[in-house]
């Protein structure tokens, strides 16, 4: 860490040349054989991401556990770098958002905006997801094996959500690119509004958004989702539905708001 | 934002006040404005009462606290001529007092309305085993200032507010009692956009309301479906459908304590549901300080209404 003067004021930067108020490294992992682990409970939550940072950015270790996250909110933001970090315990909102690289394992479950802007890496979550899981996704896999809340992957933009539970209301709301496997149920306005992009569902949709309409089982299809199931060992894949972009909203039209609901 | 947490316990009284001041002093990030609880005591046939004699932002002129020292004396003697036995009055803070009393009445209007009738003074709950606490500050402040930490109890709930429609006030503060329906409480995270016409509709059915705040409407609707032989679960099943906007809200009663999310799910709401406990909260870390290993917890779905009986 450097301490910079600004206008009289000290601030201090990270390893990355962030700006990090009113924090140090706290230093308390144990490290072995190029692996660390350290407790979490008794830091707050810009501790436990600068020790996270300070080593993986500033030490080189490139496998990190993290005990006792505790539920709280904010934990493994922003890592860009290619490493791979273990949670073990439920983490809160705003999990793991902007990362671009890293494979993180999260053994508990997840708050709201899980992975929100992930880049590239992979998540795996062992637990249930909150609402907003993947939103405006952009790369990389998650995988959750609970179920995940409403919105799932809304805004996506790329990458591949799969989730092994059910799945709440409004799924890959304007999902622009990418995929999402449902195992479980889907709620309620799948897909609504959405430009392009695949979702595989294997079980019950409660209802299809606006403009979300079935789509044909191609050669591809197949081979990405057991490609998935592979990687992933989630065993064989179940028959799924497809479904896709109906492309009726691509284009204005003049047509009165209830009269466009009878052509959708 | 507002943040909002229950918990109830299956298996008798526990310290509810301190685990439910753990819980809201954790979420102090979503509303630090005010905070309010409300609890339940294991029942009794006495009544407690609840009243706020002044309002925390009213003007400070010269005889303020002789009128409150007065406001007190006056609450005790309209009690007693409305044929209450009053058997203890705690001054609970500088702006607010609490009362234990006997009353062998059936209607507790009359007994409400003539506490109100005290000018500036509001009766902030009323019931065998309910107790709405609220108050401007975080939730240990409020607990503190309050004794809540030696509070024993059953079920409650409990709200962080941040204000974002009405004042910074005592008024504008969850939980809300359903005036004059006794032990029925309700908290709320969200907005209501059909608040009007439903304030019309109950007012013209004669309830009247303590604030201008959309959540009351909830309280007051949900006591009055109650009182007209739904249960606490219908009732509040019917609310998804009467009430516009998007909430998630937690109500209780005596014995129950129930969740219900809009068709959005616009509002979080994580759920853990043990053996001997459920709890209940806006986001997992307010559930973990009170049960500090790892849960198996979830959100509940859009439109689902649950309800557990302590």
């Amino acid at each position: 860490m450097a301490a910079v003067e600004d206008n009289g004021r000290a601030t201090t930067m990270d390893d990355r040349g962030l700006v990090e108020l009113n924090d140090t490294v706290p230093h308390v992992s144990e490290i072995a054989d190029g692996k660390a682990t350290f407790d979490a409970r008794e830091l707050t939550t810009r501790q436990i991401n600068l020790e996270l940072r300070s080593l993986i950015y500033d030490q080189g270790i490139l496998d990190v556990t993290v005990l006792n996250p505790g539920a709280r909110h904010s934990l493994g933001v922003g890592i860009l770098a290619r490493c791979r970090i273990r949670f073990e315990g439920s983490i809160g909102y705003f999990a793991c958002g902007l990362i671009d690289g890293p494979e993180i394992h999260i053994t508990g479950r997840v708050g709201w905006s899980a992975c929100e802007n992930m880049m590239s890496g992979v998540v795996i979550i062992d637990g249930n997801a909150g609402s907003l899981t993947g939103a405006a996704m952009r790369g990389g896999d998650l995988l959750v094996k609970g179920r995940v809340g409403a919105r799932t992957g809304i805004d996506q933009k790329g990458g591949t959500i799969i989730v092994c539970g059910d799945a709440g209301s409004n799924t890959a709301f304007m999902i622009q690119r990418g995929r999402q496997i449902i195992l479980g149920d889907a709620g309620p306005g799948l897909g609504d509004s959405m430009y392009d992009g695949e979702l595989y569902v294997a079980g019950k949709v409660k209802s299809l958004g606006v403009d979300c309409v079935p789509g044909e089982w191609t050669d591809a299809d197949t081979e990405l989702v057991e490609r998935k199931f592979r990687i992933y060992g989630l065993g064989s894949p179940p028959e799924m539905q497809k479904f896709v972009c109906g492309k009726k909203l691509y284009n204005y039209d003049t047509l009165e708001p209830s009269e466009r609901k009878l052509v959708l | 934002m507002c943040g909002i947490a229950g918990l109830i316990y299956k298996n008798g009284s526990t310290s509810i006040g301190d685990d439910m001041s753990r819980m809201l002093q954790s979420m102090k990030h979503r509303g630090p404005d005010s905070t309010g609880y409300a609890l339940y005591r294991p029942p009794s046939d006495d009544w407690v009462m609840h009243v706020k004699l002044a309002d925390v932002n009213a003007e400070r002129d010269f005889d303020f606290t002789q009128r409150i020292t007065r406001n007190r004396g006056e609450v005790r003697r309209r009690l007693e001529a409305e044929g209450a036995q009053v058997l203890e009055t705690l001054d609970t803070s500088p702006h607010a007092m609490t009362v234990m009393f006997s009353f062998t009445g059936d209607d507790l209007k009359p007994l409400a309305d003539r506490v109100e009738d005290i000018h500036g003074t509001e009766v902030l709950s009323l019931g065998h085993t309910l107790e709405i606490i609220k108050d401007i500050g975080d939730a240990q402040t409020v607990a503190g200032d309050y004794g809540l930490k030696g509070f024993h109890g059953t079920h409650g709930i409990g709200h962080v507010r941040m204000a974002t429609e009405s004042d910074v006030d005592i008024s504008g503060a969850h939980p809300y009692w359903a005036y004059p329906f006794s032990d029925i409480a309700v908290v709320h995270n969200g907005q209501l956009t059909n608040y009007h016409q439903w304030r019309r509709r109950l007012e013209r059915a004669g309830h009247r309301f303590q604030s201008e705040c959309d959540s009351e409407i909830i309280a007051v609707y949900l006591a009055e479906r109650i009182e007209g032989g739904d249960s606490l679960e219908g009732a509040m099943h019917r609310s998804l459908e009467e009430l516009d906007g998007v909430f998630t809200y937690l109500a209780v009663t005596g014995d129950e304590l129930g969740m219900a999310k809009d068709e959005l799910a616009a509002k979080p709401l994580v759920l853990y549901e043990g053996d001997d406990v459920v709890a209940l909260a806006s986001e997992e870390i307010a559930i973990r300080a009170v049960l500090d290993r790892e849960i198996d917890t979830y959100d509940p779905y859009e439109s689902e209404v649950m309800v557990w009986q302590r």
